[in-house]
């Protein structure tokens, strides 16, 4: 019988990562697994949710960073607080229901230890039981964990576990600026979430979804079933040339565009793992205008910034390690890794508040036609991830290639724009993966000190 | 036919769940009003079906674009292809209000998708709106719930 194959550590775990490919057992290795949701999600800035979704004191909403359970909670001064879900005392998750209103305080329904919505114990019932046992100097007496940092970006909670690293400045740079006009599209500067999110599960790792989100070179082969079909019945229909095509086509032809259309794009790369495809225009671009609200937003912001806003038409941006948004169509996809063959995709909308409902009428379109476990178009990328799941299964061949439009030598800590099809945003993920499997200087002692 | 009896809209949502049952997709699109919509909501009792995500709702386009799809040669999540099973309750007919030409019946089904080695159960409950055109009873509109909307799916690929 061979021997075993040691079991990878931080430091081993960082050789599965070539400039040009990637090893295999990134996408299949438990120990890789737990590697990764140990430091990577530790050390990175990983989205949580939106503020939106705890609009009142008390209101909360339990998600996971990576495989740790939390909970986001509106603190009772009106700040967002992100807390571990477990009881200081036994364990036991604090919040079960994915949201809700506790009101001014948490309570663990095993034995109602009770605790302020910042974490911080409030009560203990029968506490002389614990007078001079030392429990007051346990970390277990001082409440729920909060976790490392947690910042508020424009309504978009972020958070990362590790009590110290990188900023959120630094974490995410320029790259924000997607973010920024995803919010700015909204003539009041604002989002609000609108209903629960499309739940989709796949049996494959994480980052073969993350991957796919700037894989230019798939829609016209993988979708062809759909959007090429969807392009065929249309040209049967005999369309009049002047009446507006149905939104549905305007969503889903695009996908069967030339790869001429891809390249052109453009795909840029920002330092830590970010990026976007749609640099110059995207399958976002040619949606038909929705009545009044460039005049909202003319309003709002005068002419010249309303259409810098509105001109812009980034199809994907990546924050690594596992979010996607789209900024013209106000949407989010969180890629929450279960195992290494099981991931969760939560596909959230919103709303532009004060936009009209048109607007938010085509996103929810949107979201049911590209990412419901009932999409046509979700079906042949699940079926693809899942065939690689399975097919990295051979030993005849272990590295996966991620070389298209590689360069030798390539700087990732500097913001690029480069050819629409080129894999340069999974090798820049893979660069930061590295880069975040281990601890980061702390840049931000200064707001903690705050 | 311009009355249908009880006993014929009853029928007819037999008829429609053993039509899906053995893949007469075709025939099964021919039993649809022009403006029908098959609606599957996301969240549980949703009232919505524009400014909120539902898992389906769709006209008569993107239905047929389905259907195409299922067989078409480069459709690779149906190779090999997934088949289907309703076992269905006796459906209740809610609404018969034959001046209206609008007729209501609501069924409860098990729904069973299979494809290779995987199988799962969908526990349904179908609300059809039904009307009488040209001498046959027709589909106006169709809302599936799902007892489990909210919780997360691998592909549905076909269609309850």
């Amino acid at each position: 019988m061979p021997a075993a194959k040691p079991a990878y550590t931080v430091d081993t775990v960082t050789d599965l990562v070539q400039p040009h490919q990637v090893h295999r057992d990134v996408y299949t290795d438990p120990d890789v697994f737990r590697l990764e949701m140990k430091h990577l999600f530790a050390n990175a800035w990983v989205f949580v949710g939106h503020d939106s979704q705890t609009p009142n004191k008390g209101d909360y909403y339990t998600t996971q960073i990576g495989d740790q359970p939390v909970i986001q909670v509106r603190h009772t001064n009106g700040e967002i607080c992100v807390l571990y879900n477990r009881c200081p005392h036994k364990g036991t998750k604090i919040a079960i229901d994915r949201t809700g209103n506790t009101g001014k305080f948490f309570r663990c329904p095993y034995h109602a230890w009770s605790f302020k919505t910042d974490g911080c114990l409030l009560a203990i019932p029968l506490k002389k039981g614990y007078e001079g046992t030392g429990l007051d100097k346990t970390e277990n007496g001082q409440g729920m964990k909060a976790v490392g940092a947690v910042r508020n970006y424009r309504g978009f909670i972020f958070a990362r576990l590790a009590d110290e690293g990188i900023s959120f400045e630094d974490y995410f740079g320029a790259s924000l600026s997607s973010l920024d006009n995803m919010v700015d599209r909204s003539p009041a500067g604002r989002l609000e979430v609108a209903g629960p999110p499309l739940r989709y599960m796949h049996q494959c790792n994480w980052k073969m979804l993350v991957e796919n989100q700037t894989d230019t070179c798939h829609p016209m082969v993988a979708h062809e079933s759909s959007a090429g079909t969807a392009v065929k019945i249309f040209e049967d229909m005999d369309w009049p040339e002047d009446k507006p095509k149905p939104m549905a086509m305007e969503i889903i032809a695009p996908f069967m565009s030339p790869y001429e259309f891809f390249e052109n794009m453009g795909i840029r790369t920002w330092p830590n793992g970010h990026g976007h495809t749609g640099v110059h225009h995207s399958i976002h671009s040619d949606y038909s205008a929705i009545p009044g609200y460039l005049e909202q937003m003319v309003e709002a912001y005068g002419e010249d910034k309303a259409k810098e806003i509105l001109g812009e038409n980034r199809h994907n941006t990546v924050y690594f390690p596992n979010i996607m948004i789209k900024g013209p169509i106000q949407q989010l996809r969180n890629f929450i890794p279960l195992g290494p063959d099981k991931t969760l995709v939560e596909s959230y909308i919103y709303r532009l508040v004060d936009a009209p409902d048109q607007l938010l009428a085509r996103t929810a379109m949107y979201n049911r036609l590209i990412n419901a476990p009932t999409s046509m178009v979700g079906h042949d990328d699940l079926e693809m991830y899942e065939r690689a799941q399975e097919g990295l299964a051979a030993d005849g061949m272990e590295w996966v290639n991620v070389q298209r439009l590689y360069e030798e030598g390539e700087d990732f800590d500097h913001e690029a724009v480069e050819n629409g099809t080129t894999e340069r945003q999974m090798r820049n993920q893979f660069n930061a993966w590295v880069k975040f499997m281990s601890p980061q200087p702390a840049t931000d002692k200064a707001e903690a000190a705050e | 036919m311009s009355f249908p009896s009880r006993d014929d809209l009853i029928d007819f949502i037999y008829d429609e769940a053993r039509m899906l049952d053995e893949g007469r997709f075709s025939e099964w699109l021919e039993l649809w009003m022009p403006e029908g919509i098959y609606w599957m909501p996301l969240d549980y009792k949703q009232t919505d079906p524009d400014c909120v995500t539902s898992l389906l709702y769709e006209d008569q386009f993107m239905l047929r674009l389905r259907v195409e799809r299922l067989n078409g040669a480069r459709t690779f999540s149906q190779k090999p292809k997934s088949r289907c099973h309703h076992v269905i309750q006796r459906p209740f007919v809610d609404v018969m209000d034959a001046e209206a030409n609008r007729y209501v019946t609501n069924t409860s089904m098990h729904y069973v998708e299979t494809r290779l080695d995987d199988q799962f159960l969908l526990a349904i409950t179908a609300t059809h709106e039904l009307c009488v055109e040209g001498g046959k009873i027709r589909i106006a509109n169709k809302r599936v719930d799902l007892l489990n909307s909210d919780a997360a799916f691998g592909n549905i690929q076909l269609l309850p």
